[in-house]
């Protein structure tokens, strides 16, 4: 007696178009690759290079610059932990993918975010996206970003990107938007052209939003690499990852703190980074 | 007077409609309705409507409305913050409203400075920098401009504080900052938009004072926005009054306060005190007669006596004023034979110009009952005022009775200043 309603094929649907990328635009999916690749291993190089105690001694002297003796302090504390654990070179290769995925994320995003802000279409265009790329659960990405890069740390990286990038975007749109209309009047009462009035009024007067909006997408970039543990990314995730396999909650709680201590330290820095700028 | 200056800005027809489709709003105006009934049956607001003025060169223009009258749209349809649906804004020469948008902004560049109610100062920019502003936009040298910016802020009296942050500054400092912001920019207008609205009435009085001092130096052309009238008649050369996106009258204040042209404007400057406004040369009468000061007493006491004074000014042959003498102290040197009036006059009187506003004369009066002389700036005696005369033309002022008659009253007065 019930009706038989034909089930709509959506996963049918994306799998064929993405396999469809997949094949159409391996070549630059493999480039993209190449030059990702490159990027974090020059980077996880360059860190791991360091003795330990002189990137300790950096990023304490970072800590202290920017904020104050406390955090430093906090930061030393907190770093010598996970070099006694063990965990110092995980800790760096989450870092990278951190800091990568990061950079590439606010690259895309400022520009995005800028245009959307002058822009009332592109901004009714882009919200219902940003709204997708948020709420869609995170493993999702996960899936695609292998047949495009294969397994590893640049899937970790697509994945990343795509999870975190929506803060910064809308924080910058935001941001553009808050600057008071007077201010905007008195520029153009000046004769300010457009370029001129975003970067001498609207993108200086933005940027304490901005960088919260680059904030949130650090520490969301950090959840994420760890969850991309599980496409084979390396990192503190993955120390994580093989104590669920080999049920060591001991070990898995060891990884855990780590990554809480770096997410605290990013969190921290980049805080006092935007007020700092503010006074 | 006017007739003979340059106009700097000719604004003809200029309509403002707020609204998608304007061109009904401009017909049904045409058609002879106004702003209410216009919003009623098509949901536009009727802005601005057939805006016809000049602006002198070198004058300082205040146009003034209560709010919605439509004076912020006026002054934003100058320089084009606000497109106007119809009519022409010329500058030297170029129709504003045809200009295209590179043009647009070299005018806005060249004509305008803007100073805003609000102040409009940029929080991330020292004030030096807010200074500079006009000038960085228009990519002046950046040694130019420095010393072009700090010129203006000394001119504002805010030396010392180029390297301070707005929010760092009082209301009053921060509008002497939007001062030099436009003047720094050295435009050939300056726009100010209920410019001293937002300042404490001290603040705001000193601010106009210096805006007179600063405008009669530079001779710069200005508009000035206001909804307060007092402050128009302190600054105003000549004032546009607005009533619903339409003028009501033009003319000096003066004209505005003793000729107003309707009810409107008559109810408007009801509140206006007008001893402020009017000075001693409103006031004054002509002199019934005057000591020479080779008269001896005799003749003296009887000019006195026969206009039935008793206290006479002195004066010297060229009519300028020498002193005062009274009825009693004149008999006395009559009786001991002295016959020089001029050891026996007193300089105890008070004596003003014609432009001295008239609440200052009160305070003469109460100390000495002597008519107070009107001197001009070679001490020739003008004319006199008495106390009576005062508090008539107050309550004159206060009430004008019928149109018609306060304009007689007006010429009248303007007979006596001239004699």
């Amino acid at each position: 007696m019930a009706i038989e309603i034909p089930s709509i094929p959506l996963g049918d649907w994306i799998e064929g178009g993405l396999n469809w990328l997949t094949s159409e635009y391996s070549v630059v999916t493999r480039a993209i690759s190449r030059v990702t690749q490159t990027g974090i291993d020059v980077l996880n190089d360059a860190l791991m290079w360091l003795p330990e105690w002189g990137l300790l001694a950096i990023i304490v002297a970072l800590c202290w610059w920017v904020a104050n003796l406390r955090l430093g302090i906090g930061g030393a504390l907190g770093l010598a932990l996970i070099w006694n654990l063990g965990l110092w070179e995980p800790m760096i290769e989450t870092l990278t993918l951190v800091v990568i995925a990061t950079f590439v994320a606010v690259v895309i995003a400022l520009p995005v975010g800028i245009a959307a802000a002058l822009s009332e279409r592109l901004y009714k265009t882009i919200m219902p996206i940003l709204d997708f790329m948020q709420t869609m659960p995170a493993f999702v990405y996960l899936i695609p970003a292998i047949p495009f890069f294969g397994i590893g740390s640049v899937s970790a990286i697509f994945a990343t990107v795509i999870f975190s990038m929506p803060p910064a975007i809308r924080f910058t749109t935001l941001g553009i938007r808050q600057v008071p209309v007077d201010l905007i009047e008195a520029a153009d009462a000046y004769g300010a052209t457009r370029s001129q009035k975003l970067f001498k009024v609207q993108l200086p007067l933005s940027l304490p939003t901005v960088m919260a909006g680059i904030n949130q997408t650090i520490m969301l970039a950090l959840s994420m690499v760890v969850i991309a543990a599980m496409i084979g990314a390396d990192g503190l995730g993955s120390e994580v990852w093989r104590a669920i396999q080999r049920l060591r909650p001991g070990d898995g709680f060891e990884a855990g703190i780590a990554v809480v201590i770096l997410a605290m330290l990013l969190d921290r820095v980049t805080q006092s980074l935007r007020k700092g700028r503010k006074s | 007077m006017n007739e003979n200056r340059n106009v700097k800005i000719r604004v003809r027809n200029l309509s403002k409609v707020f609204g998608n489709q304007p061109k009904k709003a401009l017909e049904l105006r045409n058609q002879g309705l106004k702003r209410p009934d216009i919003f009623d049956k098509t949901g536009l607001t009727l802005g601005l409507s057939n805006i016809d003025f000049d602006v002198y060169e070198g004058e300082l223009l205040v146009i003034m409305g209560l709010s919605g009258s439509g004076k912020s749209t006026l002054i934003r349809c100058l320089n084009r913050l606000i497109e106007p649906t119809e009519g022409e804004i010329v500058i030297d020469g170029e129709n504003i409203p045809e200009l295209s948008d590179k043009a647009l902004l070299e005018c806005r560049r060249r004509h305008f400075s803007m100073v805003f109610q609000n102040f409009a100062l940029f929080p991330h920019r020292t004030v030096q920098q807010n200074a500079e502003f006009g000038l960085e936009i228009r990519g002046v040298e950046k040694e130019e401009r420095t010393k072009v910016a700090r010129h203006a802020l000394h001119q504002v009296g805010l030396d010392g504080w180029e390297d301070a942050y707005p929010n760092q500054l009082s209301g009053g400092m921060q509008q002497r900052v939007g001062l030099a912001r436009a003047l720094a920019n050295d435009s050939t207008v300056l726009l100010m938009d209920e410019a001293f609205s937002a300042l404490d009435p001290l603040i705001r009085g000193d601010m106009q004072q210096e805006l007179l001092e600063l405008q009669h130096r530079m001779q710069k052309t200005t508009v000035f926005i206001t909804h307060d009238l007092d402050e128009a008649i302190n600054i105003a050369d000549r004032i546009i009054l607005l009533k619903d996106g339409e003028i009501v009258q033009i003319g000096t204040p003066e004209e505005i306060l003793t000729k107003p042209a309707d009810d409107y404007v008559k109810r408007f400057i009801e509140g206006v005190d007008m001893s402020r406004i009017l000075t001693a040369e409103h006031a004054m009468r002509p002199v019934r007669a005057t000591a020479r000061e080779e008269d001896g007493p005799r003749t003296t006491l009887r000019k006195m006596h026969e206009n039935g004074i008793d206290s006479i000014y002195v004066t010297s042959r060229d009519r300028k004023l020498q002193g005062l003498v009274e009825v009693d102290t004149l008999e006395r040197a009559a009786k001991e034979g002295k016959d020089d009036i001029r050891e026996i006059m007193t300089q105890d009187f008070r004596s003003v110009t014609p432009e001295e506003p008239l609440h200052n004369l009160f305070a003469m009066f109460s100390e000495k009952s002597f008519p107070i002389a009107v001197i001009d700036d070679q001490r020739r005696l003008l004319g006199v005022v008495v106390k009576g005369a005062v508090l008539d033309q107050l309550a004159q002022a206060a009430e004008p009775p019928a149109l018609d008659e306060a304009g007689k009253d007006h010429e009248s007065m303007a007979a006596t200043g001239d004699a």
